[in-house]
């Protein structure tokens, strides 16, 4: 068989995500996040809804976001994503609108941007991507770090007894009356991956029926601030963040599982 | 033309909305106007004031030291104002409640029982409009017609049935005014 | 035709909003400025127009939501007090690094922390020195009546779309809370979405639509010599902004020997002042300020040979006198007199500063 047989597009079995830019990511090798941002592109390009996607940027590692999302998008000041998208969906309600946040992000700075966001039942998406640590600026301390977990500014391990407890804000909001699907997902294995996805387009789908809002956690890893090679990262998430953050889904067509 | 109007009383007397309508009143007759409230956390109850401005002339400063006219309807509202009144200017005054009544002797004085009268007319409400009918009698710087005007403007519709007896209680005011007179032993 | 009302200046505003088009407004209450949302919420204009009204769970909140409704290149404002503004200033520097246009309303009472609920100036300093982080300035519109409380969110908005960057109206708790005559104009409809993305889809985030490049939002460069270029860029709006977009306002200057300089409420109140003073045969003029920045520095400059002293009359402890200095090189007396905490001056206070001054010092 020729080269030209072989590349034919009926044999194509996996491509770029179209809505992708050509820019790197800045992401570190072994990183969560290309994963999920490719996911999400995926499900606004097969819904074929980029024109009426309206994306909103957090600030933390994925600051970028707007670089390598090929979609309308709005970078937000730190923690404030939620209230943003409230304004770009309560004004253009037609539009799907959607935040990308992490843990510093949404369940730190913005807690009161978020919770209100979800309380009032905004019609939009929250990505929400935990990965336990402050990995832009240099692995502190997130309110999700775990009991006894080191990072630079808990180089002992997080003292809960004066740090507090890991936040879990996914099984908080699920909690809000306006809130109607939330779910926590995980994207280090291709299976995994596939059930984010799942729960991002399901999650995209309610908009479209104006559900009100939908809430994707998906717990990552970050081997870079954890201090870890790329397989050690995921191992460690698998034993330690699952059993904390526990995956699937947590609140279906606005009831509680 | 131009009057400067001080109204202070009690939160509650209808002082805020007693200068809405005079306000309206000479909105009514082209003439400028400004309404400039104390504001603040007061209780009910607590002390309200409202500086009133209409002019002929374009109008500088909503807030003043210095008034033509001062109408006073509690005892600290007399305690802070009645120096306020420029000489030869107006103070108009129930004297329901006023222990320390007004002393000056170049102003002119004037009381108006109209806490009473409004008792014996049945009505608490029209308390404000007695007082209205008061100053228009003294200070006749709005005419009649345009006071009924401006309170169309600034009642709800759904209130306007009660227009005939405000249109009363101004008339009152202005029949029961009286003047004050200071005698000399009060003010030495 | 226009319409003839009396209103308060905090509803004025909120009644011009809804009549210029605006397509939302996000804010929070605090005295002495929570008639704004609370006019809007009475008046639905969701119904009058389609007009979005939210109540937001913090003023941090609100300019966030500013932020997010101008990104989409949406007729955006949000109003607060002293301390709410100081909560917005975060995302205020935002929206002038990212360049959006929309109009952030500070209806001021005395500082500093949670000082008083009463009017004061003592803002001067946050609204034309910065007061968020990093290099930008705004458009700064003083009102001093109702009237102005109303016809500067039409001139606001202007300026806004015509810069792409948020323009402040400062006004003060006497002109939020007291009532005079205004004339508000007539309903302007709303831009359609297609409207609006004829006009502004060239920046505005509204959708990828296909045959154009998707349009991005922000204030970031992570490169330092791409972050100097949009510095530089933004200080080209401002010098355009001083060349085109300055506004005073003279009143008796011509023969003035002496002036105050004074905006807002004091210069409503300065003006009776100047009134008693010519009684009295003083030659004292006032200069209004109508935007302070741009600061009107050249119409001072020019009045500077005919003039022995100058009053600059703020509710604050000494902030603008800074501007008069500076625009009239020192080359005249300048002095200040205010009051602060919420106390408002009379017109005879500011008299007997002035007299003082002339008899003291000035001549």
């Amino acid at each position: 068989m020729e080269l030209i047989d072989i590349i034919r597009p009926e044999n194509q079995v996996f491509c770029k995500t179209k809505l992708m830019t050509d820019i790197p990511l800045s992401y570190c090798p072994g990183c969560g996040h290309g994963t999920a941002h490719n996911i999400v592109m995926e499900v606004i390009d097969e819904m074929g809804i980029v024109e009426d996607t309206i994306g909103v940027a957090p600030v933390g590692c994925s600051v970028l976001a707007y670089d390598f999302m090929n979609i309308d998008i709005t970078q937000a000041a730190h923690g404030r994503a939620p209230a943003v998208a409230t304004a770009i969906s309560r004004i253009w309600p037609e539009k799907y609108v959607f935040t990308y946040q992490g843990d510093g992000d949404l369940a730190a700075i913005g807690t009161g941007e978020t919770i209100h966001a979800c309380n009032r039942g905004e019609n939009i998406v929250i990505v929400f991507v935990n990965n336990g640590i402050y990995g832009m600026t240099g692995g502190q301390m997130a309110p999700t770090t775990l009991p006894n977990m080191p990072s630079s500014t808990s180089p002992y391990g997080r003292d809960t007894t004066t740090m507090g407890f890991p936040l879990k804000m996914t099984e908080l909001v699920a909690n809000l009356p306006g809130v109607y699907f939330v779910s926590r997902q995980s994207v280090h294995t291709h299976k995994h991956a596939r059930k984010a996805k799942k729960a991002i387009e399901k999650a995209f789908e309610n908009t479209r029926l104006k559900k009100g809002l939908s809430f994707v956690e998906i717990v990552s890893n970050c081997n870079s601030g954890w201090k870890m090679t790329p397989i050690e990262s995921n191992i460690w998430m698998e034993e330690n963040m699952f059993p904390y953050f526990p995956l699937g889904d947590i609140k279906v067509d606005g009831i509680l599982k | 033309m131009t009057e400067e109007i001080i109204i202070a009383g009690f939160g509650g007397q209808g002082v805020l909305s007693m200068g809405k309508i005079l306000a309206y009143s000479g909105i009514m007759q082209n003439q400028e106007v400004s309404w400039m409230p104390s504001y603040g956390p007061e209780m009910r109850g607590g002390t309200a004031n409202v500086t009133v401005i209409l002019s002929d002339e374009r109008i500088s400063s909503p807030y003043l030291r210095v008034f033509d006219t001062a109408i006073i309807l509690n005892q600290q509202s007399m305690d802070k104002f009645e120096e306020m009144v420029r000489p030869g200017g107006t103070l108009i005054y129930d004297p329901n409640g006023i222990i320390q009544h007004p002393t000056r002797t170049d102003i002119d004085i004037f009381q108006i029982a109209a806490n009473s009268l409004s008792i014996e007319m049945g009505n608490k409400k029209i308390f404000n409009m007695i007082v209205l009918g008061a100053f228009l009698k003294i200070r006749p710087i709005v005419l009649l017609d345009n006071v009924i005007e401006g309170l169309k403007k600034s009642l709800p519709e759904r209130y306007h049935d009660l227009i005939p007896l405000n249109k009363q209680a101004i008339t009152k005011g202005m029949e029961s005014v009286t003047q004050h007179i200071v005698k000399e032993t009060t003010v030495s | 035709m226009s319409e003839l009302k009396l209103m308060k200046g905090n509803e004025a505003l909120a009644e011009a909003l809804i009549r210029v088009g605006a397509d939302a407004y996000f804010g929070y209450p605090i005295t002495p400025q929570s008639e704004v949302i609370e006019y809007l919420m009475t008046e639905r204009p969701e119904l009058r127009t389609g007009m979005v009204v939210l109540q937001a769970e913090s003023e941090i909140a609100a300019i966030n939501m500013v932020y997010g409704a101008a990104s989409t290149g949406k007729k955006v404002l949000t109003s607060s007090s002293s301390p709410g503004i100081s909560l917005k200033l975060e995302g205020i520097s935002y929206l002038a690094g990212a360049e959006l246009p929309a109009v952030i309303v500070n209806v001021v009472r005395g500082g500093p922390g949670l000082g008083t609920i009463q009017p004061s100036q003592a803002d001067y300093f946050q609204s034309v020195k910065g007061g968020g982080h990093g290099d930008y300035k705004l458009y700064v519109l003083a009102p001093a009546s109702v009237q102005e409380m109303a016809d500067f969110v039409e001139d606001a908005f202007d300026i806004a779309f015509k810069y792409r960057a948020p323009v402040l109206i400062l006004s003060d708790g006497v002109i939020g809370q007291m009532m005079e005559k205004v004339y508000l104009k007539e309903q302007v409809p709303r831009l359609t979405n297609e409207e609006l993305i004829e006009k502004y889809g060239s920046w505005a985030v509204t959708g990828k639509t296909k045959g154009r490049e998707r349009n991005i939002i922000t204030s970031l460069d992570l490169q330092s010599e791409k972050m100097e270029a949009r510095v530089r860029h933004l200080m080209k709006k401002y010098e355009q902004m001083e060349q085109e977009d300055m506004r005073y306002e003279k009143i008796q200057c011509d023969d003035a020997e002496y002036l105050i300089v004074a905006y807002g409420s004091s210069a409503r109140i300065s003006q009776k002042t100047v009134e008693l003073a010519r009684k009295k045969g003083i030659k004292v003029g006032l200069l209004r300020p109508i935007t302070l920045f741009p600061y009107p520095k050249k119409p001072l400059m020019d009045l500077t040979p005919q003039l022995k002293g100058i009053l600059s009359v703020e509710l604050n402890a000494g902030q603008m006198i800074e501007d008069v200095q500076l625009s009239v090189e020192f080359k005249v007396p300048v002095a200040h007199f205010g009051r602060t905490g919420g106390v408002i001056h009379t017109p005879e206070e500011i008299l007997e500063a002035l007299q003082q001054k002339i008899n003291n010092t000035w001549n």
